[in-house]
């Protein structure tokens, strides 16, 4: 409390207004007019609701500004309940602050604190009760039931172990294996390097084995962004570089950071962008991060041709692909 | 006695001689709660999931929850024959041959919208007024779960009908869970199943979504509500209003109409916006699978602060002994969140610690009267606010010509510049707010009416504030800030000295307040 | 700097014709115009043979799709040296453009403009399978809608809404700025045709909800909540606690 002397006195509640529809009867007939007016439109919403999912079919637009060419069936339908609901409310709203009672009234508050004699009944109700149950005295009850109710409790998270399988090395491994052939996603046609003009991307996907299906796993782990550039174009390693073919390079296109996929392409600067949380990778630096929060390059997949002049993959990516996990040695 | 009386007379009869109902529905009936626009704001959130409720179990009707795949069959042709899952498959059923079933899917996500944004005013309401004080900490925690569990429930939501934006945030997620040490593959093949994305994922999530989380709500709205239907409501400073008492208006008839009306107000303005706002258009989005991506995706905007503050991460991720930790993905996604959020969740005992106030308290403060909890608030609000920014950078890129590198480079420096910048400004303010509020009770209110003083001197006449504004502006409390001195009468130390000076550091600061009007300031400008 | 070089036998063409084939005569006469219309407005930037020069790329091998993309949506000239040029109207009219691009192609082989009977989308292509060969190849860049989106450093893919189907078709095949190249042989002429015509449709396409809100996804939507919304809500609650008068 502060330690200056109460200057200002609490002036008590101010005294009571009353509102024009408490003193003039006219008023307040007028207001009750209003309160019915807004009930009246509630229920003429009702009936456009009612007559909007009868009479109006679902194929059928009318153009209205700001909204455009908009479907009718399901504005009016819309207008009517909103026009149903809100008018109840206004209403009642209005009822209230014209014509209810609107005297301010004033109640004490109670203390929560229960009083002394209560307290101490329940503190000496819960020390009888527990030296009853005498868990004090018999500490062997007291363990045993301990680890009875325990290892019961615990126990139902045994149920949940058929929830999944466990991971083993599935985030490690893709479909793509040496010589695996690249496919157009969608279509699945085989590639030649000829198809692709310098600055060209393609999506694609491995080659399914014939009867084999395809499965969102498989693509969440599998797809494979191609690009062509200019051999002397590439900041590689020779290592890197032989994973190329003709200025061709390929990267998993699942985001390292967190499995967006990257596939905007910028022709010019040949940067990768994933539109997720604007990770940028230079291609022509095998998918270096240059800005953003990726901590890791996209993997690249070693890329060549086969014999009927088809590419396909030289080796499986050398690397887990997609965001990393506490497995993930690098 | 008429019919309608004497039916009445026996209906209530029979129900008081088996339940002893008269006693409480008197008490309650009568029950007063104070009239304050702002405490409608977490009816609106009330009010909203009521609307989510009824809106939802519409939607259940028609929804399959199976990621099992089909052809489509339906009536919109852009997507005629494509291979999509039945839940993404049965939501456009549902917004194209359901009469209605578009506007209750638009009804419903707005409501999930409008419900996240209520809890936040809600919340900032609460926060700027210490209406968390004791008696009501608990209510704040639950408040700060129902934000928790909220955020979650509607990500769970908007994931449902498996289209192409909300698959990639399941992507995201996916991603956040592989990523937390040593447990994290193995909780995500379990959540999911197996392998990204699976095909159990969404029967899953829809069993939290429409059973666990709902039940956890209403158990938890209920107590929020009992709580506050218990200890009464808070109520704002004035002329009347004391500690001790509530002005206000009964529940019959007053409350229940105004309160009743506002619940149609709410769901009329959500059916309003869902019959003339589309909401999350999912027949354009297309059906998810990883190998597509939209520009410019993000989630819900109560999810907006989280996808910025990972876009702004810088490039983290430590490998050693053959295991890495992704701190670009734990540090934004999960530690500051768990920080912010625990902070929140405790604040009340943090205040009641460092100003050693264990009273109850019913009347509200003005912000003004407690300017670092409010400097703290707005501090909270930037730092949300930056990272919310960030979440929208591309599209703010194109739609204001920026780049996306300008913006997330204003949001790495602004998230750590502009909050304490914020603070010190809103302090400041605070401060400058109880001067003026000084000078009104001392001075009275300038009237823009000049006077011509008999010696050529201009002056501009003042009037008197009212006795009800001038209590209004001098009812507030200022403490002193904490006394811990380190040695005791005796010269011994008190145990955990710093922990006490750290007390009285900040003791020190929260007490920071121009001194309101006492009696001296008073006698003093009688005599001018 | 583009490089919109070619490996010029790798392009499908349709005919280079538009309305009627033209006679050698008339032929070497467009090219000549279009050759003057070059030296006067485009060479100041891409050199007196179109060889290219510090500020613009070469136009030999770009073909003549290029050219009618790049001049007849306007973008070439470029107004001013920004990080990208921009759709705005266009400075020479349709004869002229076709000058500048026969001048271009005879310059040496490059891709063609795509012809009348190419360009049949409603005949030859399918909604369907359109939209979903844009979600895998363009969505990422011009979001789902084909509304636009971000690139790097200030670029960005523009809106599709409002072009012409054949520009459509010579951007996907001459890649323009940062728009990489979608070759016939990854994307067949008839799946650019199915794309152009999901494009066309979702242009089209009424309102089938309510206002669109732009179209960028919950951006927008957050946005209305926090301002038409709880603007709505607020209101009407400071209404209600108001004392009637």
């Amino acid at each position: 409390m502060s330690k200056e002397i109460e200057a200002i006195k609490d002036p008590g509640l101010p005294a009571h207004v009353h509102r024009r529809t408490d003193t003039d009867p006219k008023a307040a007939q007028r207001a009750e007019r209003q309160v019915a007016i807004l009930f009246l439109l509630s229920a003429l919403g009702t009936v456009l609701l009612i007559g909007s999912y009868i009479f109006i079919p679902q194929d059928v637009f009318i153009f209205l500004p700001i909204l455009g060419n908009t479907n009718a069936h399901q504005l009016f339908l819309g207008l009517g309940m909103a026009a149903s609901l809100f008018f109840i409310g206004m209403g009642a709203i209005h009822w209230a602050k014209t014509l209810m009672p609107d005297e301010e009234v004033v109640i004490q508050r109670h203390e929560f604190r229960s009083p002394d004699e209560d307290r101490a009944e329940f503190v000496k109700a819960a020390k009888d009760g527990a030296a009853a149950a005498g868990l004090g005295r018999r500490s062997l009850i007291k363990r045993t039931l301990g680890l009875a109710l325990g290892l019961a409790g615990l126990s139902p998270i045994i149920l949940l172990r058929d929830l999944g399988p466990l991971p083993g090395d599935e985030l490690s491994k893709t479909s793509w294996k040496k010589g695996t052939r690249l496919v157009t996603d969608p279509g699945d046609r085989p590639i030649r390097p000829e198809d692709l003009e310098v600055g060209a991307v393609a999506q694609t996907l491995p080659q399914l084995a014939p009867g084999a299906k395809r499965t969102l796993a498989d693509i969440g782990k599998d797809a494979v962004l191609l690009i062509r550039l200019r051999p002397e174009e590439f900041n590689l390693d020779a290592e890197r570089l032989s994973w190329t073919h003709e200025g061709i390079i390929a990267f998993s296109k699942i985001c390292s950071h967190m499995g967006c996929a990257v596939a905007l392409y910028e022709q010019q600067t040949k940067h990768l962008l994933c539109p997720c949380h604007q990770s940028t990778f230079d291609v022509t630096r095998a998918a270096k991060v240059i800005f953003g929060p990726a901590a890791r390059p996209l993997p690249q997949l070693a890329i060549t041709v086969d014999s009927e002049g088809y590419l396909v993959a030289q080796n499986p990516f050398n690397e887990p692909v997609g965001p990393s996990f506490w497995e993930r040695s690098s | 006695m008429t019919a309608r009386e004497r039916i009445a007379g026996n209906v209530a009869n029979y129900v008081d001689e088996r339940t002893g109902a008269a006693k409480w529905m008197k008490k309650n009936l009568t029950k007063v709660f104070p009239d304050h626009w702002s405490f409608l704001l977490g009816e609106i959130a009330l009010y909203s999931f009521i609307i989510l409720l009824l809106s939802g179990t519409f939607l259940t009707f028609w929804f399959d929850p199976s990621q099992r795949e089909v052809i489509y069959e339906g009536s919109y042709e852009p997507l005629e024959g494509l291979k999509m899952s039945a839940a993404y498959a049965s939501t456009l059923h549902i917004s194209f041959e359901v009469r209605g079933g578009l506007l209750m899917r638009q009804i419903h996500h707005w409501a999930a919208l409008i419900f996240m944004a209520a809890i936040v005013v809600h919340l900032m309401r609460v926060y700027f007024t210490g209406a968390f004080r004791k008696p009501r900490e608990f209510n704040w925690i639950i408040g700060v779960g129902l934000l928790t569990l909220g955020i979650v429930e509607g990500f769970l939501g908007y994931s449902l009908p498996d289209d192409l934006l909300s698959g990639t945030g399941i992507r995201i997620a996916e991603a956040i869970i592989q990523a937390l040490p040593v447990v994290g593959s193995y909780l995500a093949f379990f959540a999911f199943g197996g392998a990204f994305p699976g095909e159990a994922f969404i029967p899953r999530i829809y069993t939290v979504h429409v059973l666990l989380l709902p039940g956890a709500f209403l158990a938890l709205i209920t107590v929020h509500l009992m709580l506050v239907w218990y200890q009464k409501h808070t109520q704002y400073p004035g002329p009347g209003r004391t500690e001790k008492n509530v002005v206000g208006y009964p529940l019959l008839p007053v409350y229940m109409a105004k309160a009743g009306g506002f619940f149609f107000i709410v769901f009329g303005v959500t059916a309003f916006l869902g019959a003339v706002a589309s909401i999350n258009p999912i027949w354009l989005y297309g059906p998810y699978t990883p190998g597509q991506i939209s520009a410019g995706s993000q989630p819900d905007w109560y999810m907006g602060w989280l996808d910025g503050l990972v876009r702004m991460s810088p490039p983290l991720e430590t490998h050693a002994f053959g295991h890495t930790i992704s701190w670009n993905i734990l540090i934004p996604g999960l530690i500051v969140p768990g920080i912010l959020f625990t902070g929140m969740a405790l604040y009340p005992f943090i205040e009641s610690w460092i100003t050693g106030d264990k009273r109850e308290h019913h009347l509200l403060d003005r912000p003004r009267n407690a300017p670092n909890r409010t400097a703290l608030g707005v501090m909270s609000l930037t730092f949300m606010l930056v990272a919310l920014i960030n979440g929208g950078n591309d599209i703010i890129a194109t739609t204001f010509h920026l780049t996306i590198n300008q913006i997330m480079w204003f949001s790495r420096i602004s998230i750590f510049v502009l909050p304490p910048l914020a603070f010190v400004i809103t302090k400041r303010l605070c401060l400058s707010l109880q001067r003026a509020d000084r000078e009104l009770v001392l001075h009275g209110r300038e009237t823009g009416r000049l006077v011509m003083m008999p010696h050529g001197e201009f002056v501009e006449v003042h009037e008197p504030i009212s006795p009800e504004k001038a209590w209004l502006l001098t009812q507030h409390e200022q403490n002193p800030p904490l006394a811990l001195e380190e040695f005791d009468a005796s010269g011994v130390r008190r145990p955990k000295a710093l922990k006490n000076r750290l007390r009285a550091r900040l003791s020190k600061a929260h007490a920071v307040a121009v001194p309101k009007v006492s009696a001296d300031d008073l006698k003093e400008i009688e005599h001018h | 700097m583009l490089a919109l070089f070619s490996i010029g036998t790798t392009f499908s063409v349709a005919g280079a014709a538009t309305s009627s084939p033209l006679t050698a005569a008339e032929k070497s006469a467009l090219i000549e115009e279009g050759k003057q219309l070059f030296l006067k407005g485009c060479s100041s930037c891409h050199g007196l043979n179109a060889e290219g020069g510090a500020v613009a790329p070469s136009l030999i091998g770009v073909g003549a799709a290029s050219v009618d993309f790049q001049v007849a949506t306007g973008r070439m000239p470029m107004a001013d040296m920004s990080v990208q040029a921009m759709r705005k109207k266009p400075v020479y009219n349709e004869k002229q453009v076709e000058a500048l691009a026969a001048y271009v192609a005879s310059l040496a082989p490059g891709p063609q403009i795509p012809g009348e009977e190419l360009l049949n989308y409603e005949r030859d292509g399918s909604t369907a399978e359109g939209g979903e060969l844009f979600r895998t190849n363009c969505a990422m860049c011009h979001n789902f809608a084909a509304q636009g989106g971000a690139l790097t450093q200030g670029k960005y893919a523009p809106t599709l809404m409002g072009v012409e189907p054949r520009h459509i078709y010579e951007a996907m095949i001459t890649g323009p700025q940062s728009m990489p190249v979608f070759s016939d042989k990854t994307i067949t002429p008839e799946e650019k045709l199915s794309i152009i015509k999901w494009i066309k449709s979702a242009e089209s396409e009424p309102q089938l909800g309510g206002a669109a809100l732009g179209r960028v996804g919950p951006v927008t939507e957050g946005l209305l909540v926090w301002t038409l919304g709880l603007g709505l809500l607020v209101g009407v609650a400071v209404w209600l606690a108001m004392k009637a008068r």
